[in-house]
């Protein structure tokens, strides 16, 4: 895990390319927790979102989850290969962002590395 | 004994000292004492001998018309006998849902060829495993149409009274704002739809043809509804859209309907089968079950139950529908009829349906005072005027084995199917005229 | 196998229908399908021999054990066909003048009588389509009744986490919150929790008992009794209504509103996956509130009513008529006595085989179950990396359909069973040997577990790839 990153207690993991926007992802446990994802459902950019509001929708084969935003912003982008292979967030979570969030005014408490590491161990 | 239970006596001794208690009632000690049955007020068990007759008197009470001209909902077509000989297979009567895939590819296979039958019909891209009825169809159409955006539902006042009310019972529980459309001539008031249409409209529904058996302008309300950008839902009779622009052709976003035409017998309308079809970009809205395509380890062709993840049983409260079931067997019984008939039988049927009502709305409009309540036109259904007290005239009908037509207030809706000969026509007509008069 | 549409053959086909005898009727152009509509072209014979292949590979309960849980996979009999399929019961259209289905009218008079007595209710409504609709229905009504009484702000219906999906679905669809309820270490209701759970927001719990673990919740009486002094209402799920009928009524433990499973505890075939029947019934402060049409004993003869304030319809017409046929058939072959039976030997059953299982298996929960127990491969898995599908998988090879795999999610890599009445010792023991035998063997061959089953059709197809990139439908060459 890069030491760059952050966490959320619902499995997200977010990077700070500046102080005021951020690529959201999901985390390896989460990815292994889902299982094959089969589809996911990408919210329009220029959405506006608040934090912990539930922005994408994510279907495996025999799960159904979604990802929070962390922070209260506006969705820039988002990552259009996802629709046709899902399946990257399996290979790769940290790689595959999600969503690009921007206009970032404010965020929810996040945990680093070691923190999110402690609280997967804890979890189980 | 009554029943189906196999052990002997001995047996069941045998069992209980394995498990080491000498009787059943240590298995229900978790029930409270004071809710323990003595016994249920039920008559005692008989013999299957016995049950078949009681069973068969109550059959008996019940009348069977030899001619039947009554449809609105459930209609009486002809069932292939090879329907009835396919679906009687013990296999299909008594195996679960397939969720084993590797011992079920035959029930698999079958859904998937009767969603590809029902995507042929409606003309549109994907279909479901099928739903409980037409009604529940509708009603689960708008639930994949309306959102908190778009809270409103607009549906014509001709579609079947039943699917109306269902829909009005399932926006009870969502919350989505029910509004109908009224009629003018028999149709849908064009005027007043454009005129109610907003984008607070998540739908229009439609029924092709609608409750009077009248066509309705299907492409031009396609177009209406692609103005304010609201999701088009057709209900259609699966075998009028052999003749009738399918819904596909009109711009539906999505195609329900009853498939009870299709093989299924009258049964008291208790045979019923939605059917759900849509466009691709609907697909992963459709409820219920959907078979799909793929591969096996050795790469052999093989089918599953697949998107579960839009299921309840994954979902849970976040499903958008609690459909569990489909109406497997039903589905199967109607992918025998349209595969024993064909396109030509279909064709067949549907031509007959019409000409023989078009034959019969004729022949019952020679007799005084039972024209055509609706100008325009009809596909197997008819509404006329009834001059004299359509429960006499019923009643005369019956004298003669003949189901009339469906009294709707002070008219009748009569139905006409390929069931029907011209003879039988022409005595429902003679009858209708020795009753009323000239 | 070939689909039928690759069977199908240019101009072969069989006639059914006569010429038409009347002058032919054609609509204008306008209204004309123009889009082509591809259906097989194949002979009756050709037909006959394609569903037989298909049938081939079809397992039902009519071809061996089917221990599936909180399904009831019990003998179909074959009476039941038989009666459903006379002619005066299929030949008749609902909207016949009354007194010309006196017979229905008396079918679903005497069905519905019956079910009241079995379950302890009022009153019942025969017209839903299954289970999860008679969940619904049911809720409607709960809804409805509150919200008659005023008391516009109980939204929420208490659900265990050990509940059946639709349960929580179809609480979101009837508009209501749900309020998950952790099950406690013996698969129960926590008692405590439940106590700080039940205010005046609370419509109601839905509950089954046994519960999904196929455990008696033994706090029954206080459960029903916390929740109706909180003011809400209890609704039973009567999927598990085969351990219980005839000992005990779920109207007597407590419960206001229920829904029962005629395709499973009422002998009528699951079908490959519908149609069943989902019955709702009520005590009597719900009575005004049932879908509508029920069926009412008139001056003479039967009749139908409408509920005085009705949730409304909830489909077309009055419900699966068939099989209401088919479970009133039931209902008069056993009888009082033979439904009790039924289910002390559904117990029993499930019980004997568990203790066959015991030496090899982990069971989710000590002491004695109702009529299904659940097994978990919890230690397999970590021991072997051999789970709860491999095994599953394995008994595929034996001829034996594997039990409900992964539910209740509660329990970690789990296998239910639920043997039902109609099993005999011999069928229980054999089970037992085939599941033991498969066991042993993941234990010492895990790795060769993963590539089963082996002599099957088709093995483990791929699912990812089918949901990520859908084909749910064939297309023939004639391209449009």
């Amino acid at each position: 895990m890069k030491n760059e990153l952050l966490f959320t207690k619902s499995h997200e993991w977010i990077l700070f390319s500046d102080a005021t926007t951020a690529k959201v992802g999901i985390t390896d446990h989460a990815q292994h927790a889902l299982g094959d994802l089969v589809y996911v459902g990408l919210p329009q950019a220029g959405t506006a979102v608040e934090k912990r509001q539930s922005i994408v929708e994510l279907e495996s084969v025999k799960a159904a989850s979604e990802v929070f935003s962390p922070v209260t912003g506006e969705i820039s982008r988002v990552n259009e290969e996802l629709t046709d292979n899902p399946e990257r967030i399996n290979e790769s979570p940290y790689e595959s962002w999600i969503v690009e969030i921007g206009g970032i005014t404010d965020r929810e408490e996040m945990m680093s590395t070691e923190e999110y590491e402690a609280f997967c161990a804890e979890e189980e | 004994m009554a029943g189906y239970v196999p052990h002997s006596a001995e047996e069941r001794q045998e069992m209980l000292k394995a498990i080491g208690i000498s009787s059943v009632d240590e298995l229900y000690s978790a029930v409270p004492q004071s809710v323990k049955l003595k016994n249920l007020h039920l008559p005692d068990g008989m013999a299957e001998m016995e049950v078949k007759k009681r069973m068969k008197q109550l059959a008996e009470k019940n009348t069977v018309f030899s001619s039947v001209f009554r449809g609105a909902g459930v209609y009486h077509h002809y069932i292939p006998s090879i329907v009835k000989a396919i679906i009687a297979k013990e296999e299909f009567l008594t195996a679960y849902t397939p969720y084993q895939p590797e011992i079920s590819q035959g029930l698999l296979q079958g859904i998937f060829e009767f969603q590809t039958m029902i995507c042929e019909l409606t003309g549109m891209e994907t279909a479901n495993a099928s739903v409980y009825d037409g009604a529940c169809a509708a009603a689960e159409a708008v639930a994949m149409c309306c959102d908190a955006k778009r809270n409103k539902a607009l549906v014509s006042e001709t579609v079947h009274p039943m699917t109306l009310e269902t829909i009005r019972t399932y926006c009870k529980g969502s919350g989505v704002e029910l509004v109908t459309v009224k009629t003018k001539n028999g149709i849908t008031d064009l005027a007043a739809m454009e005129e109610t249409l907003s984008g607070e409209y998540g739908c229009v529904y439609i029924q092709q043809p609608n409750y009077f058996g009248m066509i309705e302008p299907t492409q031009e309300i396609g177009k209406m509804a692609k103005k304010t950008d609201t999701k088009y839902i057709m209900g259609i009779h699966p075998i009028s859209c052999v003749l009738l622009k399918s819904p596909g052709e009109c711009g539906a976003d999505i195609a329900v309907g009853e498939g009870q035409p299709l093989g299924l017998p009258m049964a008291f309308g208790g045979a019923l089968l939605g059917f759900m079809a849509c466009s691709k970009q609907m697909t992963r809205k459709l409820p219920g079950r959907i078979v799909g395509l793929t591969a096996d380890a050795a790469g052999k062709r093989a089918f599953v139950l697949t998107m579960q993840a839009r299921e309840q049983h994954i979902r849970r409260e976040k499903a958008s529908s609690n459909i569990c079931s489909n109406q497997a067997h039903n589905a199967l019984a109607a992918s025998v009829y349209l595969s024993a008939m064909g396109i030509k039988g279909l064709r067949s049927a549907a031509e007959q349906c019409v000409s023989k009502a078009h034959y019969a709305a004729r022949q019952i409009g020679k007799v005084n005072g039972f024209s055509l309540v609706y100008p325009g036109e009809f596909f197997n259904e008819f509404l006329t005027y009834c001059p004299t007290d359509t429960g006499v005239l019923i009643k005369a009908l019956k004298k003669r084995g003949i189901l009339g037509g469906y009294p709707v207030e002070d008219k009748i809706l009569w139905c006409v199917t390929e069931c029907n000969t011209k003879k039988e026509i022409d005595l429902l007509a003679d009858t209708i005229k020795e009753v009323c008069g000239k | 196998m070939k689909l039928i549409f690759e069977k199908s053959s240019a101009g072969h086909g069989t006639d059914y229908l006569p010429k038409c005898d009347v002058e032919p009727y054609s609509f204008p152009a306008e209204l004309c399908r123009e889009h082509p509509l591809v259906l097989p072209e194949t002979e009756e014979a050709a037909v006959s021999r394609h569903y037989t292949e298909l049938a081939r590979q079809v397992y039902g309960v009519n071809d061996g054990f089917y221990p599936l849980g909180s399904c009831t996979m019990k003998y179909n009999p074959k009476i039941n066909e038989e009666l459903a399929g006379l002619e005066g019961f299929a030949e008749i259209h609902p909207l016949q003048p009354v007194e010309t289905v006196q017979g229905c009218l008396e079918t679903m008079y005497t069905a519905q009588q019956y079910f009241c007595e079995i379950t302890g209710m009022d009153g019942m409504s025969l017209q839903p389509a299954a289970g999860a609709q008679g969940e619904f229905a049911g809720l409607l009504m709960i809804k409805a009744y509150h919200l008659s009484r005023g008391d516009m702000k109980r939204i929420k219906i208490i659900i265990p986490d050990s509940a059946h999906g639709t349960n929580p679905a179809s609480c979101a669809m009837a508009g209501f919150e749900v309020v998950n309820i952790k099950s406690n270490a013996k698969g129960c209701v926590d008692m405590k929790t439940l106590k700080n759970l039940a205010d005046d927001t609370v419509a109601g719990m839905m509950l089954t008992n046994p519960n999904t673990v196929g455990i008696f919740e033994e706090n029954i009486l206080e459960i029903t009794q916390i929740i109706h002094n909180a003011g809400g209402l209890l609704y039973y799920d009567g999927a598990n209504l085969n351990a219980i009928a005839g000992v005990v009524r779920p109207g007597d433990m407590g419960f206001d509103v229920i829904h029962l499973n005629l395709h499973k505890t009422f002998s009528a075939p699951h079908g490959g996956g519908g149609p069943g029947a989902g019955p709702v019934g009520c005590k009597e402060p719900l009575l005004p509130f049932l879908p509508a049409p029920v069926v009412k004993a008139a001056s003479e003869g039967f009749d139908w009513a409408e509920p005085s304030q009705s949730v409304g319809r909830i489909k077309m017409f009055y419900g699966h008529f068939p099989v209401i046929v088919k479970a009133l058939t039931y209902v008069l072959t056993l009888g009082a006595e033979g439904i009790r039976e039924m289910s002390e030997t559904a117990v029993l059953n499930a019980n004997y085989l568990k203790n066959l299982l015991k030496e090899c298996f982990d069971t989710a929960y000590e002491g004695y179950c109702m009529h299904e127990f659940v097994l978990t491969l919890e230690k397999l898995k970590k021991e072997k990396g051999v789970s709860a599908l491999d095994i599953a998988k394995a008994l595929l090879d034996e001829h034996m359909h594997p039990p409900t795999m992964y539910f209740p999610l509660i329990v970690s890599e789990a296998l239910m069973l639920e043997p039902t009445e109609t099993e005999s010792k011999t069928d229980i023991e054999e089970a037992a040997k085939k599941l033991t035998a498969v066991y042993r063997k993941a234990k010492e061959q895990p790795e060769m577990f993963h590539d089963l089953p082996l002599t099957t059709p088709v093995c483990r197809p791929d699912e990812a790839v089918a949901a990520r990139n859908p084909v749910l439908r064939y297309f023939s060459r004639i391209e449009r």
